[in-house]
């Protein structure tokens, strides 16, 4: 009622076909009715400022920093030089790599996350096996980063004891092209913590799949194939799409592991952004690095994008 | 019918686990079996060949290897203060939206995904590029930009907590008694929400314990840190040190679990969740 009340246009022409509510010709001057209704407003929302300005000063203000910040040169001008490196050579090849990985570490752990989930949800409620998997995905999907290369160089390292095991029986993995300390490497590795995070986060859309509707597509003669083409699928697609997008961004921001795994050597986007903080670049590029998460920034967006256009997409599909 | 239908595999005679038929439902039990135990193989082992590969011996020399005591003292204040902040921003932030602003909780949502999908290495980035130089001198600067890392479990918590609370007659019963808002909140919410305020606490903890990107190009020793700098002098201390973080996390969600389950076993609440970020709509189907 109020935004009728508050709406200039109703006020100046009362007799305007569409303003036929009896509270648009309300009587009182409209600056100070504005004024009080601000002032309500901001008293309404007064709550939740120290969030707003703490979210303001610690993530938009550094994102704002950093997009400003590859457009400039060192001394404060204008200048698309840091763009353009970052878009090119060395830099290039990192974002391709930076995507490739993060395709392959979102959708495969995505599926087998998928399976793990519904392997658990079919089990009974207060399973044990259910409940130590739940915590375990807890323990694991947090378990990123340095301690996690660790114990992968420990176990599939070049001498570690898996390795080891693996060459004794005459499966010399080394020898087929895969090496820890490559691409190979670090998507086995990332799949320790992405699978388990979608384990955690698809676990509540599973949970809203009705039995019910199991039970009815079979009564109607549905087989496995037709329920899950028909009602568990579609159900699904939606959380499935939203939870691939966010291993996406995990995998593309991933950097410990990584660092830790191959002390920097492969060209990885987060790697080199990381590398110009450390001081291991010429002096006066600093403002790559900037440019370079600004592309990050850019390769997330576009996955949104591409995100709420498979959204309608599939809601279209659901109707 | 069901109870014809049982497998024996000990499920119970739940509508959901009622087969179509038998053949059918023990192939759905060997296929859970299958995808679990590869499951099971590709997580463990890598970890009892890691115990093995570092030995007992490595485990009680990580305590008096140099810079463990400084670099884990530096972790636990900056997990200590971290948590404190979170909570006494988060907690009222999410109580008085759901209270007053229940039309923004879209927003937040979405604003609290932010630290999800923007990379802590960009964050950092810019947080070096406009910290003032005497906040850039003090660790802390890592506890302020770990709130914000830590927001979206904070959050996802919180709000899980309060959801399953009926908040509008509980303020409204206690504001007819006369309480404060200050009172309500200490008294009143704080106490329903013990089982969110737990598991939130125990993710910030978690998360500050085993940050490395900021820590490191911050350059700052925090434990994460010191484990990858010290790995040049000694691999079997690293991954005995790597394994005992493993464990410490394991122990800490352990206990929220727990805690949890037994918590909503009694009061009929909600179950404990690690992490959603399923939205609700979702769950009454399309």
């Amino acid at each position: 009622m109020d935004q009728t009340v508050t709406a200039p246009g109703s006020l100046v022409d009362p007799g305007a076909p569409g303003s036929g509510s009896g509270a648009a010709v309300a009587p009182g001057p409209p600056a100070k009715l504005n004024l009080r209704v601000a002032l309500r407003g901001l008293r309404r929302i007064a709550g939740a400022v120290p969030f707003a300005v703490y979210v303001t000063l610690g993530l938009l203000l550094p994102m704002v920093a950093v997009a400003i910040g590859a457009f400039q040169t060192n001394s404060g001008g204008f200048t698309f030089s840091n763009v353009s490196a970052a878009t090119h050579g060395i830099y290039l090849k990192g974002f391709w790599q930076s995507i490739i990985l993060s395709v392959f570490t979102s959708i495969l752990p995505a599926i087998f996350g998928l399976l793990i989930a519904y392997a658990i949800f079919t089990a009974k409620r207060g399973n044990v096996l259910r409940q130590v998997t739940i915590t375990a995905s807890g323990v694991f999907a947090n378990f990123g980063g340095v301690p996690l290369a660790f114990l992968f160089i420990a176990s599939a390292g070049s001498t570690g004891l898996i390795t080891h095991w693996l060459a004794n029986i005459g499966l010399n993995i080394y020898n087929w092209g895969f090496s820890l300390y490559s691409l190979s490497g670090v998507i086995v590795v990332y799949f320790y913590f992405q699978v388990p995070l979608m384990v955690l986060i698809i676990l509540p859309a599973l949970e809203g799949l009705r039995p019910a509707w199991r039970e009815a597509a079979e009564n109607m003669g549905a087989r496995t194939w037709d329920y899950w083409r028909y009602v568990g699928g579609p159900v699904l697609l939606p959380s499935f799409m939203g939870c691939v997008l966010l291993l996406f961004g995990s995998a593309l921001s991933a950097y410990a592991t990584t660092e830790a795994l191959t002390n920097g050597t492969i060209p990885l986007t987060s790697i080199q952004i990381g590398s110009f903080l450390n001081g291991n670049v010429i002096a006066g590029q600093e403002n790559i690095g900037k440019a370079l998460g600004l592309g990050m920034v850019v390769i997330i967006a576009i996955a949104m994008i591409i995100y709420v256009a498979l959204q309608r997409r599939a809601s279209k599909w659901l109707r | 019918m069901a109870a014809i239908a049982e497998p024996a595999v000990g499920r119970a005679a739940s509508p959901r686990a009622r087969g179509r038929r038998r053949s059918g439902s023990s192939a759905g039990t060997v296929w859970r079996w299958v995808i679990l135990l590869a499951a099971g193989v590709y997580f463990l082992v890598p970890l009892i060949v890691a115990l093995r590969f570092a030995g007992i011996k490595a485990f009680g020399s990580v305590v008096s290897e140099t810079g463990f005591t400084s670099s884990l003292g530096l972790s636990v204040r900056l997990a200590i203060v971290t948590t404190v902040i979170t909570i006494a921003l988060m907690l009222p932030t999410t109580v008085y939206v759901h209270l007053r602003l229940p039309g923004i909780r879209r927003l937040m949502e979405g604003i609290t995904i932010l630290p999800i999908v923007i990379p802590p290495v960009v964050l950092i980035v810019g947080v070096l590029a406009i910290a003032p130089g005497s906040l850039k001198s003090s660790a802390y600067l890592l506890s302020l930009e770990y709130v914000v890392l830590a927001m979206p479990f904070a959050y996802r918590a919180i709000d899980a907590g309060l959801r399953s609370l009926d908040l509008k007659t509980i303020v409204e019963a206690s504001n007819s008694l006369g309480a404060r808002s200050v009172t309500t909140l200490m008294r009143v919410i704080l106490p329903n929400l013990r089982t969110a305020l737990l598991s939130a606490t125990v993710l910030t903890v978690a998360l500050v314990l085993g940050e490395y990107t900021m820590a490191s190009l911050a350059l700052y020793q925090t434990f994460p840190v010191w484990i990858y700098v010290n790995s040049q002098t000694s691999g079997q201390v690293s991954v005995a040190a790597s394994l005992l973080a493993l464990f410490v996390t394991w122990f800490f969600l352990m206990i929220i679990t727990v805690l949890g389950t037994r918590q909503s076993r009694r009061t009929g609440g909600g179950q404990v969740t690690l992490f959603t970020v399923a939205r609700q709509e979702t769950k009454g189907g399309a």
